[in-house]
C-alpha cells in the first residue's frame, strides 16, 4: 500500500473551527525513515494539522493517509502504526520507568516476553540500568523526554509524531536527544517533528514552514537557506513568518 | 483485552502511589460510621419530668418517689391540668410528662391492672426514645417489686407510651443507609470524575487518545478501581453497623448488595458526566461536592426525613439517587422486606443509571476538539 516508500501524504487537507481556519488547504509528503521539520509560529496550525494525521480530529475537507490508511476513515489502524509524544510531557510522573514501559507496551497490543526483552535493551541503551524503579518524576526533564520518546517509538511505529518533543532543556540536551532521533531514522521510522528551536530545524532533512495555515516554505534546510538568501534556519524563519497577519494563541 | 488491563493496572498505581488520598478512602467511611453510630445511642441525663396525677394515692405516690430517687430523673413539677402539657414542652421546662389515670390504686388492687401515660418531646427522637424506655424499666421494676411483696402476683401496669410531635421518629436508623450513600457516592462519582479530568490536565489523555485503545476502555479502566474501593468500603460500613452499631441486615444481603451495586453504577456514571462537563480538577471536585454531596446530605432523607419537607424539596428529593438508594436499603436492612417492595427503587436506579450513561456517553469527546 506504501508507494514510493511515502508513508505520510496529503491533498488539500483544510480544518475550519467555525469560521476559523486554523489550517488551510495543505499537501505535502513524508518518506519513511525522513526527518521533516514542522515549523510555524504559536497559532500557525501546525498542532492542529498534526493532530488530523494522527486520527484525534477529522479533516474538515482535503485528503490525507498516513502509514497508507485514509485519516478521515480509518483512524484505527493508524493509531497501531504511529508513535505521538505530546507537548506536553506525555509519561506517568508516578510510575516507575519500567511501569510506564510495560503500560504502553501493553496498550500497543505487544506479548509480556515482547516488552520484557525490549525493556532490557532499552533501558540499556539509555543508560537507565540504575534508574529502571525510580518514579519518572524523580528524573531530570532531559532524561524524561529521552525516555518519552523511546516508549513512542517501543512499539516500532512507521512513524513517530513529535510535538515540541524539547521544551524547556539547553541545547546539549536537545542534542543528545535528537542522536535518539537519529537512530530511529536510521532503523526507516519517520519523523515528524514540530518545534521552536531554530537550531533543531537545521538537523532536520526537510522542514516546512507554516504561516497563518498555510505551508509558506518546504525544502532541505540548506536550499532554503539559498533560497532565501540567509545564512541560518533562524533568518530564513524570521523571513517567512513577518509576513504572517495572525497573532499567536 | 490487554491494553484494557494495562490500563487498569496503572489506576491502580495511581492510587496506591497516593498514599493519602487511600487512606482518606478507607478511614473516612469508618470515622463516619462510628461518629454517626455514637450520635444516636447518647445517653440521656437529669432527665426534667412534670407529674399528672388525678388519683394521688399510696401506690402513686410510692411510684413517684422511686422516680424522683433515680439519678436519671428529676421531678421538677406536678400539673393538674392535661392542657399545660403542651405548654411546658413548647417552653423546654420538662422532658418527660407522667400522667397517672384516676383511681390508679384502686384499679391496681381490684382489676390488677393500672395505666399511666409517658409523654415525651419526639422532635429529637433519638433522646425521646432512650427517655421513655429508661422511664418504662423504672416502672417495670416498681411493678416486680410491688409484684413480689403481695399475693395478686400478676399485677400490671401498662405505661401508655405517646411521642408527640414526631410519632414514627423517622430518623432513627438513617444514618448507616445514609452514610453507605454518601460514602459509594463520593468515591464512584468525585474520584472518577477527577481521575480522568486529571488525565485531561496532565495531557496524557492524548498520548493515550493517539495509541490504539478505545477511548471507551481508557474511561472503563478508570472506573475499575474505584468500584473495587467501594466494594471493599461496603462490607466495611455492613460488617461495622452489624458488629459494632448492632444495626442488623434485617433482609437479604444478597439483595442489599444487588441494590448497592446498582447505586454504585449510577454514581460512577453521574462522575463520567461530570468529567465530561467540567475542565479542571478544582471543578470536578466542587461539582461532584455542591451538586452530589449537599443534595444527598440534605434532600436524600439521611438527616431530614422527606416526607416534612416542603412539596417543592420533596419533588426535587426524587432526582437524588441517594433517596432511592437510602430507602431501598432502610426496607431490605432494617424492615428486612423483599424483592417485590423495592420494586419502584430499583427501577428508578436502574433508569437513571440509562439516562446518565447515554448523557454522558454523547458528551464523551471520542476526539478532543
Amino acid at each position: 500500500m506504501i508507494m514510493n516508500n511515502i508513508v505520510i501524504e496529503t491533498e488539500n487537507l483544510t480544518k475550519r473551527f467555525g469560521k476559523f481556519t486554523a489550517v488551510d488547504s495543505i499537501s505535502f509528503n513524508v518518506r519513511k525513515g525522513e526527518i521533516f521539520g514542522f515549523l510555524g509560529a504559536n497559532g500557525a496550525g501546525k498542532t492542529t494539522a498534526m493532530r488530523m494525521l494522527c486520527g484525534l480530529s477529522k479533516p474538515t475537507s482535503g485528503k490525507g493517509t498516513v502509514a497508507g490508511y485514509d485519516i478521515t476513515r480509518r483512524p484505527e489502524p493508524i493509531k497501531r502504526n504511529i508513535g505521538y509524544m505530546s507537548q506536553r510531557f506525555s509519561l506517568y510522573e508516578d510510575l516507575k520507568v519500567w511501569e510506564n514501559i510495560r503500560l504502553f507496551g501493553g496498550i500497543y497490543g505487544m506479548s509480556d516476553s515482547q516488552i520484557a526483552e525490549k525493556t532490557n535493551e532499552l533501558l540499556h541503551t539509555l543508560d537507565f540500568g540504575k534508574d529502571r524503579n525510580t518514579p519518572v518524576k524523580a528524573l531530570p526533564l532531559g532524561r524524561k523526554q529521552k525516555l518519552a520518546f523511546s516508549v513512542a517509538i517501543f512499539h516500532e511505529p512507521k512513524i513517530v509524531f513529535l510535538d515540541e518533543p524539547t521544551g524547556g532543556v539547553d541545547p546539549a540536551a536537545r542534542r543528545q536527544f535528537w542522536e535518539l532521533i537519529y537512530d530511529a531514522s536510521d532503523r526507516g521510522i519517520a519523523v515528524f517533528v514540530t518545534t521552536h528551536y531554530m537550531d533543531e530545524a537545521e538537523y532536520c532533512n526537510r522542514v516546512s514552514i507554516m504561516v497563518d495555515g498555510r505551508i509558506k516554505a518546504l525544502d532541505t534546510p540548506d536550499k532554503l537557506k539559498c533560497q532565501y538568501n540567509a545564512d541560518s534556519m533562524n533568518d530564513v524563519f524570521t523571513h517567512i513568518a513577518r509576513t504572517a497577519e495572525r497573532t499567536g494563541e | 483485552m490487554k491494553p484494557f488491563f494495562a490500563c487498569v493496572k496503572k489506576e491502580f498505581y495511581h492510587i496506591i502511589r497516593d498514599v493519602r488520598t487511600v487512606l482518606i478512602l478507607l478511614v473516612m467511611p469508618v470515622a463516619q460510621i462510628i461518629i454517626f453510630g455514637f450520635a444516636i445511642s447518647t445517653e440521656v441525663r437529669n432527665i426534667r419530668v412534670a407529674v399528672g396525677d388525678p388519683s394521688n394515692d399510696a401506690s402513686t405516690q410510692r411510684l413517684i418517689n422511686e422516680i424522683d430517687a433515680n439519678p436519671y430523673f428529676d421531678i421538677t413539677r406536678t400539673i393538674d391540668n392535661p392542657k399545660q402539657i403542651d405548654n411546658l414542652f413548647r417552653r423546654d421546662e420538662t422532658d418527660l410528662v407522667i400522667v397517672f389515670e384516676e383511681n390508679f390504686n384502686e384499679n391496681l388492687l381490684r382489676t390488677g391492672e393500672a395505666s399511666l401515660q409517658l409523654i415525651t418531646d419526639a422532635t429529637e427522637p433519638n433522646k425521646a426514645t432512650a427517655v421513655t424506655s429508661y422511664a418504662a424499666n423504672v416502672i417495670k421494676s416498681y411493678r416486680n417489686g410491688i409484684n413480689k411483696g403481695t399475693a395478686r402476683a400478676n399485677m400490671q401496669i401498662s405505661p401508655e407510651i405517646k411521642l408527640l410531635y414526631n410519632p414514627q421518629q423517622k430518623s432513627a436508623y438513617n444514618f448507616v443507609p445514609g452514610v453507605m450513600g454518601l460514602i459509594l457516592m463520593l468515591i464512584c462519582a468525585m474520584m472518577t470524575s477527577i481521575s480522568i479530568v486529571r488525565e485531561r490536565e496532565l495531557g496524557t489523555m492524548e498520548v493515550l487518545l493517539a495509541s490504539p485503545i478505545k477511548p471507551i476502555s481508557v474511561i472503563l479502566a478508570k472506573t475499575v478501581p474505584y468500584l473495587t474501593l467501594s466494594i471493599v468500603n461496603l462490607a466495611t460500613l455492613l460488617l461495622l453497623s452489624v458488629f459494632v452499631l448492632d444495626v442488623p441486615v434485617a433482609g437479604s444481603l444478597g439483595l442489599l448488595s444487588v441494590l448497592s451495586l446498582l447505586f454504585i453504577f449510577v454514581a460512577l456514571s453521574l462522575g463520567l458526566l461530570i468529567s465530561t462537563i467540567v475542565n479542571s480538577q478544582p471543578a470536578a471536585m466542587l461539582v461532584s461536592g455542591m451538586v452530589l454531596m449537599m443534595p444527598v446530605m440534605l434532600l436524600s432523607g439521611m438527616i431530614f426525613p422527606i416526607e416534612s419537607m416542603p412539596l417543592l424539596l420533596q419533588w426535587i428529593s426524587n432526582i437524588i439517587p441517594a433517596r432511592w438508594f437510602i430507602a431501598a436499603v432502610k426496607k431490605i436492612m432494617i424492615e428486612g422486606l423483599g424483592f417485590t417492595y423495592v420494586l419502584k427503587e430499583t427501577a428508578v436506579l436502574v433508569s437513571m443509571i440509562a439516562v446518565i450513561m447515554l448523557i454522558s456517553l454523547k458528551n464523551f469527546k471520542y476526539r478532543l476538539q
